[in-house]
C-alpha cells in the first residue's frame, strides 16, 4: 500500500477538518452507541447531586426493601434509601474510583513496561520476574490480603487495584515496545545523545498509543469489575457510600423472590463495559486503518 | 535465449487496462489505460519508478489487484480468456498453476515453519495432482537447472537455513513446478548483493529459455532490464512511456523520460585529493555475540576531511559495523577511533554531546529511520534545541532554512512522515544529520532503497551540500555506479578486512586485487549482452 499510497499523499495534505470529517465517517453505528451509553454516564456522574432525587445516604422510607413507586422509583433498599438515587451517586463512585485505578495502572505500567523494552538486558529480565512472580498469584486474593493489612479507604482501594492491574499492562507496553525500539529512529535519538526518559516517553509511546488507548478501556472493565467483586465481598467501597458492586449484594437476597432490582446495578455495570468495548473496538479499528494508509 | 516473437502465438494480452487504488477522498487511478501484448517465450521488461505502476500491472495480468485497488476497467487476455471476467474458482485454477508470481523477497514470501522442497512442490501436488514422488524429483531437477549447489540437501532445509540468493532461486523453482506458461518476476534480485544477483539472473533467464516459458519482468534497474528481456516498457505515473525491443529501447530511446532513467549511472565526480584526515580508524577489531562472531578484523581506514569516502563490499563484509563503531553504537574489541586527532570514547555513553553531534548517522531506510508519530518540525528541530538551545521562532526559521538545503521549502514543515514520498523522506533524514552541522556524515546506503531517478538527485543534493558546507561524507554502499558518482576515495571490504584503500580512480581502474574484480565485473551494465559475455568469460 505504501507505493499507492504515495503519490496521492503528496497532492493532498492532510488537513484537520477533513481528518475529522474521516473519522466521523468511519464511525461504526455501533461505535455511536458506545459513545452515547459513555456520555450519558459521564453526565450522571458528574451531575448526580443534581438529578437524583434523594440523598446519597438519604432514608426515605421506614420500609425496607419496599416497592416501586412513584415517590421511589426503583423502590428502596434494606435501610430505606431509594435505590433510584443510590444508583446514580454509585456512578459518580464507580466510575470516579475505577477510573483513578487505571490511571495509575497505566502510569505506572506504561512508563515502566516501556523502560524494560528500551534499556533490555539484566534490567528487563528483573523487572520482568518481578512482574511474573506478583501476576503468579491470583490478582483478587493479593488485593483481598492487602486490603484487610491497610484498611479498606478509597486511597489504599485505587493504589492497590492500580498496582496489581499495572501488571498486565506491564507486558502489554514492553511486548509492543520491543518492536518499536529495533527501528531506527529509537537508535537515532541514542546516538543523537537523548535522555532515557525522552525516549520513552517521545519516541516509544506515541507509536505504541493506539495499542495502550484499546488497552486502556478493557482495563477500565476490568478495574470496574474488580472494584465491585470486592465491594461485593466486604472489602471495597464501604457503606454507606453507594456503588454498584455493594449494591447488588445488599439487594442479593431479593433475587430469590423474584425482583429485578438487585439486577439493576449490575446491569448498569454491563452496560458500561460494553459501551466502552464498542468504542475501543471502533477506535483499534480506526487506529489500524490509520496505519494501514502509510 | 533466440527467439522469434513473431512466431508466437499470442498468450496475454492486457487492453486499455485501468486499476484505481482508494484514498481518503475517493478512487485515484494508478494504472491509466496501459495495453500490452505477450508472445509465448517471450519476456517482457516493465521498468519505471516506484509509484509507476509496474507491480500492479504485474498482479493484474494474474487477474489480482491489491487490497485497496479495483479494476476500473480493461481486459486482461489470457490464452483466449478474461481474467477479469472469469468467476474467482476458475481464476484461482490459473494461479500458480498457468501463471505464477516471483516476489522480490523471498524470504518474506516463503512460510518459514515448512521445508523448502514441500513449498516448492505445493501447487503441483495439490492443484495439478501431481504424485509428491514424481513433483519431488521435478522440484530437484529444477533446483538443479538453477544451479543450486547440494541440491538434496538444501531441499530438506528450512527457509531461514539458506542464503537470500538461493531462496529467490528456489522460489523460481516454485514458480516454475507447475511448468506455467507465463511468470511474473517482481523486482527477483533487487533484494540481492550485485554478485549474488549475477548469478539468479543467470539462472531465471536459462530456465526461462529453456522451457519456453512467457514472463514479465519488473524492475528500475535498466541493467537488469537489458539482461534479461526481449522487450521493454516504460512506465510513469500509470502510463505507458515508450515500448521497444530492448536493443533499439537501449540504442535509441525516444523520449526525455528513458533518457533520464539511467542519468545516475553515468553521473561522475572528478576525484580531489585530500588534504588531512577528519576521522582515523586504527586497527579497529569488533565482534558480536561476546566474540563468537569476528566481524572487523583489523580494519584501518583514514577518512579526508570535506570529501567523500566510499565503503563498498558484498552484506556481511562489515561495512554497517563499522558505522556502528563509529557511531558508539557498537563498542569495538580493539583499536581506537580519532577524529580531528583526538581519540574518541569507544562508547556512545561516555560520548560528550559536542563529540555526538559532529558525527552524524544517516539511515538505509527513511521508514524506519523518522518517527512516523512526529512532525517534520520536531523530526528536523530537535537537534536544533538538543545542540544549540534553539526555540521559538529562531528555531522555526533554521528548520524552514534546512528544508530549504535540501530543496523541499517550509510548506513540508507540518507533514508526517507517512504524508511524504520515499525521496522525500530521504532529504528530511538528510536535513536533520545537517541541523547538527556535523563535521563527518556517515551515510549507510541510504540511496539503494530509491529508484533511480531519485537516487540521482539525492547524490546531486550531496554533492551540492559538501560544496557548501564542506561536511565529510563516510559513504556505505554497494553500489559501484553511485561510488563512481560521489566519491573521492574508495575503501574495498570483504569479509570484514579492508582489501583495497585510495583515491577512486586507482581504485577502480586496474590492476584490481582478485576480489575488487569479482565485484566490479558484477556489477550490471547496460549492454543486453553483458551477462553473456561474463558467463562466457567465466568459462
Amino acid at each position: 500500500m505504501k507505493m499507492l499510497s504515495e503519490p496521492l499523499c503528496g497532492t493532498t495534505p492532510k488537513q484537520s477538518p477533513k481528518a475529522i470529517a474521516v473519522a466521523l465517517r468511519r464511525t461504526t453505528p455501533s461505535a455511536w452507541f458506545g459513545v452515547a451509553i459513555i456520555v450519558l454516564y459521564a453526565l450522571i456522574a458528574i451531575f448526580a447531586p443534581l438529578i437524583a432525587p434523594y440523598g446519597e445516604t438519604e432514608v426515605v422510607s421506614s420500609v425496607p426493601y419496599g416497592p416501586w413507586t412513584q415517590q421511589t422509583f426503583l423502590g428502596t433498599d434494606q435501610l430505606g434509601r431509594d435505590v433510584f438515587s443510590r444508583l446514580i451517586f454509585g456512578a459518580r463512585n464507580t466510575i470516579g474510583i475505577s477510573l483513578a485505578a487505571t490511571m495509575i495502572t497505566f502510569v505506572v505500567g506504561v512508563s515502566l513496561g516501556i523502560t524494560a523494552a528500551v534499556l533490555g538486558g539484566a534490567v528487563d529480565m528483573l523487572m520482568s520476574r518481578i512482574v511474573d512472580a506478583i501476576m503468579a498469584l491470583p490478582q483478587l486474593v493479593v488485593i483481598l490480603v492487602m486490603l484487610s493489612v491497610v484498611g479498606s479507604s478509597v486511597f489504599n482501594l485505587i493504589v492497590l487495584i492500580g498496582i496489581a492491574g499495572a501488571t498486565n499492562v506491564f507486558r502489554l507496553a514492553r511486548s509492543v515496545s520491543l518492536n518499536v525500539t529495533v527501528m531506527d529512529y529509537v537508535e537515532d535519538a541514542r546516538v543523537r545523545g537523548e535522555s532515557l526518559v525522552w525516549i520513552v516517553f517521545r519516541e516509544v509511546l506515541p507509536n505504541i498509543l493506539p495499542t495502550l488507548v484499546a488497552e486502556f478501556g478493557m482495563r477500565f472493565c476490568f478495574v470496574v469489575l474488580t472494584i465491585s467483586a470486592l465491594s461485593f465481598l466486604g472489602l471495597g467501597i464501604q457503606p454507606p457510600t453507594a456503588d454498584w458492586g455493594s449494591m447488588v449484594r445488599e439487594s442479593a437476597t431479593l433475587i430469590s423472590y423474584g425482583d429485578v432490582t438487585p439486577l439493576l446495578p449490575a446491569a448498569a455495570i454491563a452496560f458500561l463495559a460494553i459501551g466502552v468495548n464498542f468504542v475501543v473496538d471502533w477506535f483499534l479499528n480506526y487506529a489500524n486503518g490509520l496505519r494501514d494508509d502509510h | 535465449m533466440i527467439i522469434n516473437p513473431k512466431d508466437q502465438e499470442i498468450l496475454l494480452s492486457i487492453n486499455d487496462l485501468r486499476i484505481e487504488a482508494e484514498a481518503d477522498d475517493g478512487w485515484h487511478p494508478i494504472v491509466d489505460g496501459v495495453s500490452l501484448v505477450l508472445r509465448k517465450g517471450e519476456v517482457l521488461g516493465l521498468i519505471g519508478e516506484s509509484g509507476a505502476g509496474k507491480s500492479t500491472i504485474g498482479l493484474a495480468s494474474m487477474g489480482f489487484t491489491r487490497p485497496g485497488c479495483r479494476i476500473a476497467g480493461g481486459q486482461v487476455i489470457f490464452n483466449g480468456s478474461d481474467l477479469l471476467k472469469l468467476p474467482k474458482r476458475q481464476l484461482r485454477s490459473f494461479r500458480g498453476t498457468r501463471i505464477a508470481y516471483v516476489a522480490q523477497s523471498a524470504a518474506m514470501a516463503f512460510n518459514p515453519a515448512h521445508r523448502i522442497l514441500d513449498q516448492t512442490v505445493e501447487t503441483a501436488v495439490n492443484d495439478m495432482a501431481t504424485p509428491r514422488k514424481e513433483a519431488n524429483a521435478n522440484a530437484l531437477d529444477l533446483f538443479r537447472e538453477l544451479q543450486l549447489p547440494d541440491v538434496e540437501q538444501l531441499a530438506h532445509r528450512y527457509p531461514h537455513q539458506v542464503s537470500g540468493g538461493q531462496l529467490q532461486r528456489a522460489m523460481t523453482a516454485m514458480a516454475m513446478s507447475c511448468r506455467p506458461e507465463l511468470i511474473i518476476f517482481d523486482e527477483p534480485t533487487t533484494a540481492l548483493d550485485v554478485t549474488t544477483q549475477v548469478e539468479v539472473l543467470a539462472a531465471i533467464r536459462k530456465v526461462v529459455a529453456e522451457h519456453n516459458t512467457a514472463a514479465i519482468y519488473i524492475t528500475h534497474d535498466l541493467a537488469v532490464v537489458s539482461q534479461m528481456a526481449d522487450r521493454v516498457m516504460v512506465l510513469r505515473h500509470g502510463k505507458e512511456v515508450e515500448q521497444a525491443p530492448t536493443r533499439e529501447m537501449l540504442s535509441s530511446p525516444r523520449e526525455a523520460y528513458t533518457k533520464s532513467l539511467w542519468s545516475v549511472r553515468q553521473m561522475h565526480k572528478p576525484a580531489e585529493p585530500r588534504q588531512d584526515a577528519v576521522l582515523e580508524i586504527r586497527n579497529i577489531d569488533a565482534t558480536y555475540g561476546r566474540g563468537a562472531i569476528t566481524v572487523l578484523d583489523d580494519v584501518s581506514v583514514s577518512v579526508p576531511r570535506g570529501r567523500t569516502l566510499s565503503i563498498v563490499g558484498e552484506s556481511g563484509s562489515g561495512k554497517s559495523t563499522l558505522a556502528r563503531v563509529v557511531t558508539g553504537l557498537l563498542r569495538p574489541s580493539a583499536g581506537d577511533i580519532l577524529f580531528n586527532g583526538v581519540a574518541v570514547p569507544p562508547v556512545l555513553k561516555s560520548r560528550t554531546r559536542e563529540q555526538l553531534r559532529q558525527i552524524q548517522l544517516v539511515y538505509q531506510s527513511a521508514d524506519t529511520a523518522l518517527n512516523p508519530r512526529q512532525r517534520v518540525r520536531d523530526l528536523v528541530g530537535r537537534r536544533l534545541d538538543l545542540y544549540f538551545g534553539l526555540a521559538g521562532r529562531e528555531k522555526e526559521r533554521r528548520v524552514g532554512e534546512l528544508l530549504d538545503m535540501v530543496e523541499l521549502g517550509s510548506r513540508y514543515i507540518d507533514r508526517f512522515p507517512g504524508e511524504l514520498s520515499g525521496g522525500q523522506k530521504q532529504r528530511i533524514s538528510l536535513a536533520r544529520a545537517l541541523a547538527a552541522k556535523p563535521e563527518l556524515m556517515i551515510c549507510d546506503e541510504i540511496t539503494s532503497a530509491l529508484d533511480q531517478i531519485v537516487q540521482g538527485e539525492i547524490l546531486k543534493l550531496l554533492t551540492r551540500l559538501q560544496r557548501e558546507t564542506n561536511v565529510t561524507y563516510m559513504f556505505i554502499t554497494h553500489d559501484i555506479a553511485t561510488v563512481k558518482a560521489i566519491s573521492d576515495e574508495v575503501v574495498v571490504m570483504n569479509r570484514g578486512k579492508v582489501v583495497q584503500q585510495g583515491p577512486k580512480d586507482s581504485v577502480l581502474s586496474p590492476p584490481y586485487p582478485d576480489y575488487t574484480e569479482r565485484l566490479l565485473r558484477s556489477v550490471p551494465e547496460i549492454d543486453p549482452d553483458w551477462l553473456d559475455r561474463l558467463l562466457a568469460a567465466r568459462q
